[in-house]
């Protein structure tokens, strides 16, 4: 600061040029309705304009990671639930796809279909609370009390199958823990079939909504390049033009066999992310569609009774049933020693696991990807320049859960 | 497999441009994985991400493992992605304790928090990163969590304070004794870990045979 910055006179004219205004640090959070959860950011103001911006994460730190470490691979799924709470069942997918890798087994078709059918519905449940909420941090209430109703019927199909709104804890290495109760797959195509209309009113509500364009418009600008540079994944890498998606490009389970198009934006703004989610909640309704028309009989999990426990009734009977399930429920499965990333497309983009197995029944290290976890990171990249509501608009389109963020 | 043979090409290739700096590559579970040398971690990150035949311009993931027990004790491992190749590639360095790793962050912007997580988490300290702060744990924490001779229950615990009207921390009581099991026992077929002691549960004829890893051995 020049000297005579600090004895201003009180008459010049040039005050000023010569009075330097201190850029003013201000908190954000960490309670504040619009950062989504526990999110502390410091702002470094000029005026409105954010100069710089420091996520201050790990409040909801609950070291998953350490956790799972000391627990087997059944008591390890559970924590999977609990990281993006708003679609849990694509995380724990990860973790089962990861060691059903190592294990070298494949689950039965049907536990399959029921996986892919499930993930794709939490990938509705997701997009919905996102841009319900998104809607709401920008000024609009309507589309969150319509959408959280829809919201709640699709909750629902969780706890038919698993008892469970949230934490499903369904999904199993070889299978899902058991099969869809009788008249679910009816219901669920009777929901798949109305959705497309409160698809329709949020989309009348927001997607022309001069307030909601104001807001999103031309803010918070990735390109390709910088997409990528900043590890993007999910609709944030789409909403930038990057066709990209690991359900198309390395798909697993049955996405080989269904029939849908991936979403891409043009502008790689807050709105072309809004955009991109939209469309694909329609895609997963089409997903969802096939899953339910092709769902095949048979079992829901592998019958390798040294890593599935076997049915109830022939443990009434058989000895060695008896024993198996008992060694799985006190040892739990053994993996062999082995290391993989293995990764699905969840919601929010790439959710990574990698896991080290050293041959015992428990996970000797288990790193989780979360996407959200990236995308934050480009906060400040994305709000410089921008001005402090704006900074709101950048939190809503990048899908924040502190959950998978802060592990 | 295609995919794999595809990898195997790569990872020769990789080998090969890099001969100095790629200590070994090999394919597992159709994955490739690339060990390096940790003082040539950026120039081995800079051709993967510049080198037309490989094109890993998404870093995606940096972490730690800690193997206790081995010499360089610390392990930091680097996912990429090609979007133009469809291909993953998985790069491993070793790291003593007390040493340092060049930072990722000239290359990817992204690196910044990964790193900033790894040494959080494993006391690895990255050399050149700008902010290489604490990001998972609290303000003033010490320690590192996820090393393995970090207890699961921590060191201290929180509460909030009613007559200083403010958090406090104290060291960490158990009402109960911290235990763990492990459970481990020889399962046919599953393991062909050994316990001490249980030398006469191994069935050769049936595929089963012993080994001289003894897990349980040092327990009381």
């Amino acid at each position: 600061m020049p000297k005579s910055a600090l004895q201003p006179k009180p008459n010049s004219i040039e005050l000023a040029s010569q009075t330097q205004i201190k850029p003013m640090t201000m908190n954000f959070g960490p309670q504040h309705p619009a950062a989504h959860g526990v999110l502390r950011l410091v702002l470094e103001m000029e005026g409105e304009i954010v100069e710089r911006s420091d996520p201050h994460i790990g409040l909801l730190h609950r070291g998953t990671e350490k956790l799972i470490e000391y627990k087997t691979y059944t008591q390890a799924l559970p924590y999977f639930d609990r990281l993006d709470y708003v679609a849990p069942m694509n995380q724990e997918h990860a973790f089962a796809l990861a060691v059903e890798k190592l294990l070298g087994i494949t689950p039965p078709l049907r536990a399959q279909y029921i996986r892919v059918l499930y993930c794709e519905l939490g990938r509705i449940l997701n997009h919905i609370l996102n841009i319900t909420t998104f809607a709401l941090d920008v000024g609009a209430i309507t589309p969150a009390l319509w959408g959280f109703e829809e919201r709640e019927k699709g909750m629902e199909f969780y706890d038919r199958v698993c008892g469970a709104r949230l934490h499903a804890n369904y999904f199993r290495p070889g299978g899902v823990a058991r099969d869809m109760p009788a008249g679910l797959a009816e219901d669920m195509m009777t929901w798949v079939e109305e959705l497309p209309k409160t698809l329709n009113d949020l989309d009348t509500l927001l997607t022309d909504n001069r307030i909601f364009k104001q807001r999103t418009v031309d803010i918070g600008i990735a390109t390709k390049e910088e997409a990528i540079d900043w590890g993007f994944t999910g609709p944030m890498l789409r909403g930038s033009g990057v066709a990209w998606d690991l359900r198309k490009s390395q798909p697993y389970e049955v996405y080989e066999k269904m029939d849908f198009d991936i979403p891409v934006g043009k502008t790689g703004d807050c709105y072309a992310r809004y955009l991109v989610r939209m469309e694909e909640m329609r895609q997963s309704l089409r997903i969802m569609k096939q899953c339910l028309e092709q769902l095949p009989e048979g079992p829901v999990k592998t019958n390798d009774y040294k890593v599935s426990p076997p049915p109830r009734a022939e443990m009434k009977n058989s000895m060695e049933a008896m024993i198996h399930h008992f060694k799985l429920y006190t040892e739990g499965f053994h993996v062999p020693k082995g290391e993989t990333y293995t990764c699905v497309e969840a919601p929010k983009g790439e959710f990574g696991v990698y896991l080290v197995a050293d041959g015992t029944n428990k996970p000797y290290r288990c790193h989780i990807r979360a996407p959200g976890f990236a995308h934050l990171q480009a906060l400040d990249f994305v709000s410089k320049g921008h001005m402090l509501a704006d900074v709101v608009s950048n939190i809503g389109s990048m899908d924040v859960v502190f959950g998978e963020i802060d592990r | 497999m295609s995919g794999n043979e595809a990898l195997l090409d790569l990872g020769a290739h990789i080998a090969e441009e890099l001969e100095d700096e790629v200590l070994n590559h090999s394919v597992v579970h159709n994955e490739l994985m690339i060990e390096a040398k940790r003082g040539d971690i950026c120039r081995v990150l800079q051709f993967l991400r510049d080198d037309k035949e490989c094109e890993f311009k998404m870093l995606l993931t940096i972490c730690g493992v800690d193997y206790v027990e081995k010499a360089e004790r610390f392990e930091v491992v680097y996912n990429l992605l090609s979007l133009t190749h469809n291909q993953r590639v998985r790069v491993k360095i070793t790291v003593g304790e007390n040493e340092l790793v060049p930072t990722a962050t000239e290359l990817f912007s992204t690196a910044g928090w990964f790193e900033r997580e790894v040494w959080d988490m494993y006391g690895i300290y990255f050399d050149g990163h700008k902010d290489l702060r604490r990001i998972m744990t609290d303000y003033g924490f010490e320690g590192h969590p996820l090393r393995k001779d970090f207890p699961l229950t921590g060191y201290v615990e929180l509460r909030y304070d009613e007559d200083q009207r403010r958090v406090v921390y104290e060291p960490v009581k158990l009402t109960q004794d911290f235990r763990t099991f492990d459970n481990l026992s020889p399962w046919e077929g599953m393991t062909d870990i050994q316990l001490a002691g249980d030398e006469k549960a191994t069935m050769p004829e049936r595929g089963w045979k012993p080994t001289d890893k003894t897990v349980g051995s040092g327990k009381k």
